[in-house]
């Protein structure tokens, strides 16, 4: 049942540290390393919060196999989390492992989705939130998988499987739930219209998503939204649910600028490493 | 985890069929779910499986206290794996139950009335990011001291399901002492917290085994149905000879000034836990009985929600495949 081995990055600290670097100058803005670094956080980031919100569940959830599934998916997602990291560390070459880039970074220095911060909420507006990333997700993988770096490409490769996994189950449930009893419907359906406004951001690009575009390093956002729109509106209408008609998007998280939410969650996550600095765990 | 306490039933069955039961027991058979068996041994293994599955979930509750502050992702994703392991134990304790004849919904409902218990250990504070490998290393070492023999038990289901749990939970105290070597070798506010955390855990560690022989009035029965395999004290005994040594390794005290080997019998001599602070833990007024129990209290009523909408959808999707078989002819 464990899978450990797979989350492991045994060589991403090494690669780190071989990489030295330590008085090294921060990567000038607007230089293809810099955009890689960034690009790489976002993948990272993104997948961190949304691992650590998951896992704020433990043994909390409605029923046993649910509690099951979330912890399987908050591992996935910190694995996925070392690998992004770890990469993004090796790129930067100052010498931060993944871990640095996770316990040792302020919230203005955090690139991921607004969406993954958004507060548990009921179990219902987890889900929801889940289902409407995971869509997301997939898709991204899958033309990150065609990377022109190789090594985005294997990591994609790997998550891919994983998170195929993880939109079937949210799918599955969002329609169970929206197309179940008055009230799961009711549930569902505020979930939607609660975190919709967040959907938006992953498909707006900025400069970096061009560069990194052109080169062929991540695919333009702009160009997964008809897939995400396609799993959406499937399964929304399976779910008796109705897609808002907004398309009002929140943006900024990706630049930096985040909700009030994120610093309380880096509070509790990064707590024991800013308390101890000099300690290893 | 593991069940603590269980009261074992008087049975009151034909002696000829008890007597035939006994005989497949002593042959070293294994007790399926269709054979037949005494009221009394159903009952005591549905409250023994039953407390170890309650045990888990519960379980789950002091480690996920700190896995939104693991202090590196690795951590992070050690403590992920060993709770969804231990939810995954819940999981086919509870199967392993219902072959019984109980349904998990039942045990469930006892387990947040308070009739059945779980492990008091989990009554006890995760306090520092040190007990987390405390719990691996003393309160998954004294789980398995207790579940190896029971990989022998008589009940088939039982014994199956504590094959693969076993495996795990020794992987689980592995992770629990590395992480505690850790700390125990670090700086020297980390090993304070290590010693802090063994200070804590050490007595109720050893109050996992239960009353001491003398005092235990549920076992005799058990043992001769092979539902306990070896006494309270025995295991007490062999978890004191395994740990000691490990602590001094890590160059921790345990917290015993009685501690002393005794070549006599080949084992360490150890002080009594407070045997007091045991039945009050019990009866409810350990550090964190109410909070575990009104943790899982309202996980349970905050998801009725999300259960009863799986149970209409899928009264729907039978009634629209039905309509559409119908059709269809």
């Amino acid at each position: 049942m464990p899978s450990l081995p797979d989350v492991m990055t045994p060589d991403a600290a090494q690669l780190a540290q071989a990489a030295g670097g330590e008085g090294r100058a921060p990567l000038e803005t607007g230089s293809p390393e810099h955009d890689l670094f960034t690009g790489l956080t976002r993948l990272g980031d993104t997948t961190l919060i949304l691992g650590h919100r998951v896992s704020e569940w433990c043994g909390l959830a409605p029923v046993l196999e649910e509690d099951i599934a979330l912890a399987n998916m908050a591992l996935d997602l910190i694995g996925q989390t070392q690998l992004w990291l770890g990469l993004a560390g090796e790129v930067e070459g100052r010498g931060r492992d993944a871990d640095a880039l996770a316990f040792r970074r302020d919230g203005w220095e955090f690139h991921n989705l607004l969406l993954v911060e958004r507060p548990n909420g009921d179990f219902g507006r987890t889900l929801m939130r889940q289902f409407l990333f995971d869509a997301y997700h997939l898709p991204l993988l899958k033309a990150l998988e065609g990377s022109t770096n190789p090594r985005i490409a294997e990591i994609a490769a790997k998550a891919g499987k994983e998170v195929a996994y993880h939109v079937e189950r949210s799918a599955d449930l969002v329609i169970r739930l929206g197309d179940g009893t008055d009230e799961s419907h009711a549930r569902m359906q505020s979930s939607l219209d609660a975190l919709w406004g967040y959907t938006g951001e992953a498909f707006i690009g900025d400069a970096v998503d061009a560069r990194l575009g052109e080169a062929g390093v991540m695919p333009a956002p702009e160009s997964l939204r008809s897939d995400w729109d396609r799993t959406v509106n499937a399964v929304l209408a399976e779910a008796t649910l109705e897609r808002p008609a907004s398309d009002f998007a929140h943006k900024g998280g990706k630049q930096g600028r985040h909700s009030e939410h994120l610093g309380h969650l880096l509070t509790s996550m990064q707590w024991l490493q800013r308390s101890y600095p000099d300690a290893t765990w | 985890m593991y069940a603590q306490m269980v009261k074992s039933e008087a049975a009151n069955d034909d002696p000829a069929l008890l007597a035939a039961f006994q005989a497949r027991i002593d042959a070293g058979e294994r007790i399926e779910p269709k054979d037949w068996m005494p009221d009394a041994y159903r009952k005591t293994l549905i409250r023994q499986i039953g407390q170890h599955a309650h045990s888990e979930i519960v379980g789950q509750l002091p480690e996920g206290n700190w896995i939104t502050r693991a202090p590196t992702l690795e951590r992070k994703a050690i403590l992920l794996a060993k709770v969804q392991d231990e939810a995954g134990h819940g999981l086919y304790l509870y199967c392993a139950a219902e072959t019984l004849g109980v349904t998990r919904d039942d045990l469930t409902e006892q387990l947040l009335s308070g009739r059945m218990k779980y492990s008091s250990i989990f009554n006890y504070p995760t306090l520092t990011w040190a007990d987390i490998g405390a719990v691996g290393w003393l309160v998954d070492g004294a789980a398995i001291m207790n579940q190896v023999p029971l990989q022998r038990t008589s009940f088939g289901p039982y014994a199956r399901a504590m094959v693969r749990i076993c495996k795990e939970e020794s992987f689980h105290q592995r992770q629990g002492y590395d992480l505690i070597t850790k700390m125990a070798q670090g700086t020297a506010e980390q090993k304070a917290m290590a010693q802090d955390a063994l200070n804590r855990f050490w007595y109720p560690s050893l109050m996992m085994f239960g009353p001491s022989d003398k005092d235990s009035v549920h076992s005799t029965q058990s043992m001769a149905w092979k539902i306990k395999i070896n006494t309270n004290d025995e295991l007490r005994q062999k978890f004191v000879d395994q740990t000691v040594p490990q602590a001094k390794y890590l160059g921790l005290t345990v917290p015993d000034e009685n501690l002393k080997w005794n070549d006599d019998k080949d084992g360490w001599d150890f002080s009594e836990p407070d045997w007091n602070e045991f039945y009050d833990v019990l009866k409810g007024n350990g550090p964190c009985n109410t909070d575990r129990l009104s943790a899982r209290q309202k996980a349970w009523s905050d998801g009725a929600w999300f259960r009863d909408g799986l149970m209409a959808h899928a009264k729907k999707a039978e009634a629209r495949r039905v309509a559409a078989k119908v059709a269809a002819e």
